[in-house]
């Protein structure tokens, strides 16, 4: 019996929709991950050349270097708006933002919510690490009760601070909003249900459902203070209790992946 | 023989020791003699059994999208398929 002849194949390689630069990102920060998982989903719908992407302010605010697309780089927490824009004048292109907890849920807060309302066809990435991690580890809106960071040394304390903004939560009441999920990068079976997520999200945007967000739990290994092992433990430990991972809303109309 | 092989953009490598935490087979470790240009120590493949499938983990761990992965495949069923 003839043996099978066996061949050499490359099933995995840098996403085309990457640059071929190094990011900035501290070793271990799943900023690079979410990239990834994003260049992949544009690589595979074959939209790289009909893409628009939004980098906000905060750790992610060099994106538009790490990305092989058109990119915009708004104001702090405006991304939702520019990306308004941008989708209402070119209503055939593909038009994403890319946000932190900083630049989502505390400055930018009114302009994600208005957004959703209004049910824009754009997609947002909710990268939530639970600091503010470019301005060297201060409380975020999505600080955990307890959590040390610089602004809350003891400790978040919820009779002080407040409770912890839950994005996902919150925007899956608003009408506009046609795909909101929250999914976790602190393993290999959860990176590959983001990036499911991720598809979908574009899909209900290319397919006109409204508002999109994909809330991605992210490590912070530096002003968390601990190795990038320890910080993807620290996500599925602490991270994944306070903000449960699912579906938060799904469109009817959408064919779920 | 291997059933897969990889390849790593050392210059990319910030050493997270990530992939080195997951990979099933574990034979992927730091180097120990070398520093890339970043002052980093850039993560190794040492497999000389041929232990690595092409399993792509390390890949999709990969903050820095710094692994290429190859696995062997009948050459009837040779796809650009992505993991």
């Amino acid at each position: 019996m003839e043996k099978t002849k066996m061949v050499e194949s490359q099933i995995y390689t840098k996403p085309e929709s990457l640059t071929e630069i190094g990011t900035h990102y501290c070793p271990g920060c799943t900023h690079g991950i979410a990239h990834r998982l994003i260049a992949e989903v544009i690589d595979e719908m074959g939209v790289r050349e009909n893409t628009i992407g939004i980098a906000p302010v905060g750790c992610s605010v060099f994106a538009y270097n790490y990305f092989n697309m058109d990119f915009a780089e708004a104001a702090h927490g405006r991304a939702p708006a520019m990306a308004t824009g941008i989708k209402r004048v070119n209503p055939d292109k593909i038009v994403f933002t890319y946000q932190g907890d900083g630049d989502l849920a505390s400055i930018g807060a009114a302009e994600i919510l208005h957004a959703a309302g209004r049910g824009e066809h754009i997609t947002v990435i909710f990268i939530n690490n639970a600091i503010y991690g470019m301005t060297g580890g201060q409380m975020a809106p999505t600080t955990l009760p307890g959590q040390r960071t610089t602004s809350s040394p003891m400790g978040r304390d919820i009779e002080l601070h407040g409770f912890p903004m839950k994005m996902c939560e919150i925007l899956s009441q608003t009408d506009g909003a046609a795909y909101i999920v929250r999914r976790s990068l602190h393993d290999v079976a959860n990176i590959r249900k983001a990036k499911k997520a991720l598809r979908n999200a574009f899909e209900a945007q290319q397919q006109g459902l409204g508002f999109s967000m994909v809330e991605l739990l992210s490590s912070c290994p530096t002003n968390w203070g601990i190795t990038p092992e320890d910080a993807l433990k620290w996500i599925e430990s602490h991270m994944v209790p306070m903000y449960p991972l699912g579906d938060y809303k799904v469109h009817s109309a959408l064919s779920v992946k | 023989m291997a059933k897969g092989r990889i390849e790593i953009n050392e210059a990319l490598c910030k050493g997270c020791t990530l992939c080195t935490l997951n990979c099933p087979k574990e034979i992927l470790h730091m180097a120990q003699d070398r520093f890339n240009a970043k002052g980093y120590r850039p993560v190794e493949i040492i497999d000389p059994e041929g232990q690595c499938t092409g399993c792509s983990i390390c890949a999709i761990i990969c903050p820095e999208a710094a692994i290429t992965v190859f696995r062997m495949v009948k050459a009837k069923d040779r796809v650009a398929e992505k993991v």
